[in-house]
Formats: C-alpha cells, structure tokens, sequence
C-alpha cells in the first residue's frame, strides 16, 4: 500500500534512524512506513479507537488520547521529531499544542489545510455563507475544525513562538507537493495546503 | 530433581506433587481433610438465584459446618497441577517460606522454540481457572472469554500459564495451608506477602518449567500489578507486559475500601483471631460483607443504575422493613454468600494487604520511571473510562512513566459503562486490541 503523497512528503523530512512522536496518527500508516524504510522509532498519540486499535495490531507504540491535554507529559527534547499532521485545525488551543511541539521535538513538521485557498475566498464572497470544501466538508455547526486558519496566519504563529521555518511545502489538492516561500502571497492563495519544518527558538 | 511431566522438562529444587487431575490432598495434614460434609453450594435458590437472605443463608450452613473446616474447598476439588518448591522463598517482609507449593494451570501447548508462552496473573479473588471451569462453583474460567482457542489470548498458538498467587487458598501455599513445623494452618502466622514475592514466586515456578522468557505477562486488576511488577523485576524475562485496569500503587481510597473489607472479618467473631479452621468455624458473615463491599468498587454507578435502578426483588412494594426490597441488595448479598463458598477469609486479608503495600515507585525512591528504566520490554497498557477503582488517570501515569523512559508503550482507554469489572466482560474492543497486540509481539518473537 502505497503512502498518501503529503504522508511521503513528510516522510521525505524525517532524518534515519530518528525518534518520531506523530501526534493525530491516525492508523499509523506513516508511523509504519517510516519504520519500515527509516528505521525510525515512532511513537503515536490518537484519539480515535478504531485507529489506535489498528496501530496497536501493527505494533506501533500508540497513546489513547488528545494533544490538547496530553502533550504537557512529554519530557522537553525526548523527540527528534514532533509531526502533527492535518490535525492543528481540530486542537481546541492550537498555540498551546505549536509550542508543546516545538518543546517536544528538536524539530517539528506541521501540515494544514490552507483556508486561504481562492475557492475558499470567493465562495465566502459569492455564497455569503461558511465555505464548505472537498477536504472541509463539514457544515459550520458540525466541523472538528474549530481552529481554521490560512498559510499566512499559521506562518504569523510560528513566528510568534519565535519557531524558524526551516523548509515550507505547498500541497495540491492531490497531495503533491512544492517547494514554496512561507512569507510569499501565492500559496496562500493557491495551495490547498501546507507542511512546515520548524525549529523552536 | 524430579520430573514435571505438565512440560516434560526438569527443574531444581522442585517436586512435582501432582499433575493432571489429581488431588493434592496427600500434601496436607490428613486430620485437615477429613471434611465430612464441605460447605455446600448455595442452597437451590427460588426465583433469583440470588434471591437468599444473607444471615439465614449463613447460619444454616454454620449448623452443618464440620470439625477442621478448611473454608475453602479446594481440598477436595481439582487445583490443576501443583508444584511443591524445597527452595525457600525469600519474602519482603524479611520472612521466608519453605517449603512451598505453587497450584497452576497450563492450556495450549509450549513450542519448540519456548517463545509462546503468555503468563496471565489473576485479580485479588481470582485463581488459576483462567479459562476452565472453577472446581468449587463448577462456574467457567473466569477469562473464558480472552482466553482459548481462537479467542484472543489463542490457546492454539500460544502456552498460557496462570497460577494461584502466594497468599492464595486455591492450592499455592497461604494462611489457610498446614505449616509445616507446626502441623496447624497458618492462619495469622502467615508471613505478609506483597506483590513482589508472588511474581518471585511465580518466576521459581517458570524456572522450574523450564521457560526463560515469556511472550507476554497479561493481567487485569491486582494482576495487572503483578504484570507492572514483573516488567519492573524481570525485564529480561517479559518480552510483553499488558497491564490492564490497575496502578503503579494502591491509592488512599482503594485502601480505605480494602479497610472496610479486612474490618468486616475481623470484626465477626467466627473470624476467632483467625484461628477459625482449629475452632471449626469461619467468619462467612464478615467475608461476605467484605464482598459486598468490594463489589460495589467493581461496578460503576450508571451500570447499577442500568442494572437494577430502584427495582424491588419479588415483592410490589417496599416492606417497611430490613429485608432485601430491593434487586441491589439482592444481588449483593448473592455475590457475598457465593463468595464465601470458594474463598478463606485469611487469604483475603492477606492479599488485599498485599495490594495496598503496592507501589513501584517507592521501590525506586519515588520515581516510578526508574522502575523500568532501559526496559526493553513492550507495554500495552489499557483502562476503562468508567473504572474508578483504577481510574483511567492511574494507568495513564504508568503510561507516561514509560514513555519518559522511552519505553515503547501503547495506551488504550476503552469507553464502557461497566466499570472496573469490564476487563473481564465481554468488551468487543478489548479482545481486538488484546488480540492485534498480541499477534504483533508473536510476529516478533516468531511464536
């Protein structure tokens, strides 16, 4: 099985051999993969039962339970990596998780949907009502996205947290990915979404 | 050295006294065992089985109650294999205890290689009829449902062992065996045990199997301390620990309803000092309040509301008076009085003190993460969200304990209304996850 495009493009920034806490794992496919062709030592947090059952019958090390309160266990620097994938939108206190992650991890990888999308825009614009997407497609009352936020305000956090933006990915709708300037006006405008690597100060 | 034919291998130190279905009557003083008439059964109930005054119940059996009543009626019942060790086991209190005798059970088969075996520790009143039926109630396993073939702890591919704790009353040596300088049961002579002699104990009786390292350790409750306690002694041993619904240490309020427990015996008079077995007595009153008690810990509220709610027993309306009006009271003294049939009050004393002298962080000057440092061992830890007896919160510190040790720790909280007592439900989630982790490790290990 192969591993979503984002997923590898993540995967493409984990160093060999690394210690990986993945926060929001999900089934534990890119923890897997990464043991599999990095050797790394991955750790998972996840919220979901079916999803840490899954991560547990691949032998994954995985925690039960929700980065908005559980992150404050972890020791400082126990973790090469911190990865927090598509899920900083969901986190009931986003800057909290940035900066547990930021401690946690020597380095961080961060993606998130880009509200800032032009489809977003106009169909704010033309409707008048909250947009509703391929990848957000929730109505406002219902959507575990409480935190949506566009490349430029995540870019405006990190540097709030004084974290440096090491390497910033644009993602198509499709999950590819390019290289972009985190600052630049044009992805935010046309990514769907982003990956950062970040290093807390 | 004498022969273990339960593996077919040899061992120092150990006599193997019985194995299959025999009795171990032979190993015990013969004026002890010549119980005319045991005590019985539950009389056949009407209506709910349950349906039983407590102190009638009681005092008509007392009536029949013989001479050197052993309370608990494994003299006469199958305790599976036992091993009788001439090695002594050196206690924590200081004490030691020679000779001893570890009762077992064994299911599945050991194979070549040795790497299959999983070692399941039973709860506070358990006993090693994981997954057969109890010789005392005739009651199935009481893990029937993890533990078998195809079930999740698979008897067809892996070698699962469970024996009676030290301290116990189903075969292994405790307060209600003969001492032998003495000729008389134990009774409060007993050494105190803690958690940490009955997984020493329990390691003589792997090495005596010939089984250096096990698969998994895997217990709910006081045996997911024995699991925890295992990790912490043994590490090299345990290639898997799985300790489910338990804590590091016993908290203040699970020792205050241990309390409750050992005061309810103490405190009936057939308890006699706990000389009861030399008085032909036995303190079934104040043990089975202690049940009652302990009971109530093992469920949740909204699961005794679903359960009984305000329900009367047998009856329209509420009788002015003290009987049982109510399901819940019922119930509760059903689960005293069938409770005393198969358990010594000493041993209770005994093994609840054991539990609240837990605590694996004391044992490290108070940082539980020492006790696992550089472990090797993989942890599945699991708790229930409606346990309050070992709250999710407890189990979820022995977890992070771990992860700051860079221990490789899963952890799973199972959403039920069932309580503490879910571990040994039929909970779909639990089997499944039991079931992938366990897969994964035998992968590993190739077993």
């Amino acid at each position: 099985m192969s591993l979503r495009p984002d997923l590898a493009a993540i995967a493409e920034m984990i160093p060999q051999s690394s210690r990986v806490l993945d926060v929001g794992c999900g089934d534990g496919a890119l923890l897997e993969h990464l043991a599999a062709t990095k050797g790394v030592d991955g750790r998972g947090i996840e919220l979901v039962q079916q999803n840490v059952n899954a991560c547990v019958a691949r032998g994954l090390p995985v925690m039960q339970g929700d980065a908005d309160t559980d992150l404050g266990e972890y020791p400082s620097a126990a973790f090469d990596v911190a990865i927090l994938s598509q899920t900083i939108q969901m986190a009931r206190s986003p800057r909290d998780v940035l900066d547990h992650l930021l401690r946690i991890g020597r380095r961080t990888v961060i993606s998130l949907p880009n509200f800032g999308h032009w489809r977003v825009r106009l169909s704010l614009l033309a409707h008048g009502r909250m947009p509703r997407t391929q990848a957000l497609g929730y109505e406002w009352y219902d959507t575990p996205n409480i935190h949506l936020c566009t490349i430029a305000d995540f870019v405006a956090l990190a540097n709030e947290t004084e974290a440096t933006i090491e390497r910033a990915l644009a993602l198509d709708e499709k999950g590819r990915t390019r290289p972009m300037r985190a600052e630049a006006w044009g992805p935010n405008l046309l990514a769907d979404g982003a990956i950062f690597l970040l290093r807390g100060k | 050295m004498k022969l273990i034919p339960a593996v077919g291998v040899e061992a120092e130190g150990a006599v193997l006294i019985r194995a299959g279905t025999g009795k171990i009557k032979a190993a015990r003083d013969p004026r002890l065992t010549q119980v005319p008439a045991r005590l019985s059964k539950p009389a056949p109930a009407q209506g709910w089985p349950w349906n039983l005054q407590l102190a009638d119940w009681i005092d008509g059996h007392m009536a029949e109650s013989p001479k050197f009543l052993r309370p608990v009626t494994a003299a006469d019942a199958d305790v599976g294999h036992a091993i009788v060790f001439d090695a002594p086991l050196t206690l924590d209190c200081g004490k030691t205890l020679k000779p001893f005798t570890v009762a077992y059970m064994t299911y599945g088969a050991l194979n070549a290689h040795r790497s299959n075996t999983v070692l399941v520790c039973h709860a506070l009143t358990g006993d090693q009829f994981v997954a057969s039926d109890h010789p005392v109630t005739g009651k199935p396993g009481w893990w029937d449902t993890m533990v078998g073939p195809g079930k999740p702890i698979d008897t067809d591919r892996f070698f699962v062992i469970c024996a009676n704790v030290v301290g116990g009353c189903m075969g292994t040596t405790g307060p209600a065996e003969i001492c032998a300088s003495t000729g008389r049961p134990y009774g409060l002579d007993f050494p105190l045990v803690t958690i940490r002699d009955m997984v020493r104990a329990q390691a003589m009786l792997l090495d005596a199997l010939g089984i250096e390292k096990v698969m998994s350790v895997i217990g709910g409750s006081m045996g997911g301390m024995l699991v925890l306690q295992w990790a912490a002694s043994f590490p090299g041993r345990v290639v898997s620990a799985v300790p489910i619904a338990c804590a590091a240490r016993h908290s203040a309020q699970n020792i205050a309803f241990h309390e409750v427990g050992r005061q309810a015996i103490m405190a009936d008079p057939d308890w006699k000092g706990g000389t009861y077995q030399l008085h032909g007595t036995q303190p079934s009153k104040g043990l089975a309040v202690a049940r009652m008690a302990a009971h109530i810990t093992y469920l949740s509220e909204a699961a005794l509301q679903r359960k009984f709610g305000r329900s009367l027993q047998d009856r329209e309306q509420i009788s002015f008076g003290f009987g049982p009006d109510f399901q819940i009271e019922s119930y509760l003294h059903h689960q005293g009085v069938t409770f005393v049939d198969r358990f010594d009050a000493n041993s209770y004393l005994y093994i609840t003190r054991a539990m609240d002298y837990f605590d694996l962080a004391a044992e490290q000057g108070g940082t539980l993460a020492e006790a696992f440092r550089g472990s090797k061992t993989r942890f599945l830890i699991i708790s229930f969200t409606s346990d309050w007896l070992f709250p999710t919160a407890e189990n979820k510190h022995v977890a992070h304990a771990l992860n700051a040790t860079a221990a490789t720790v899963s952890f799973v909280e199972i959403a039920t209304d069932r309580g503490h007592d879910a571990f040994l439900l039929d909970e779909p989630e639990l089997f499944a996850t039991v079931r992938g982790f366990l897969n994964s490790v035998a992968a590993s290990v190739g077993a």
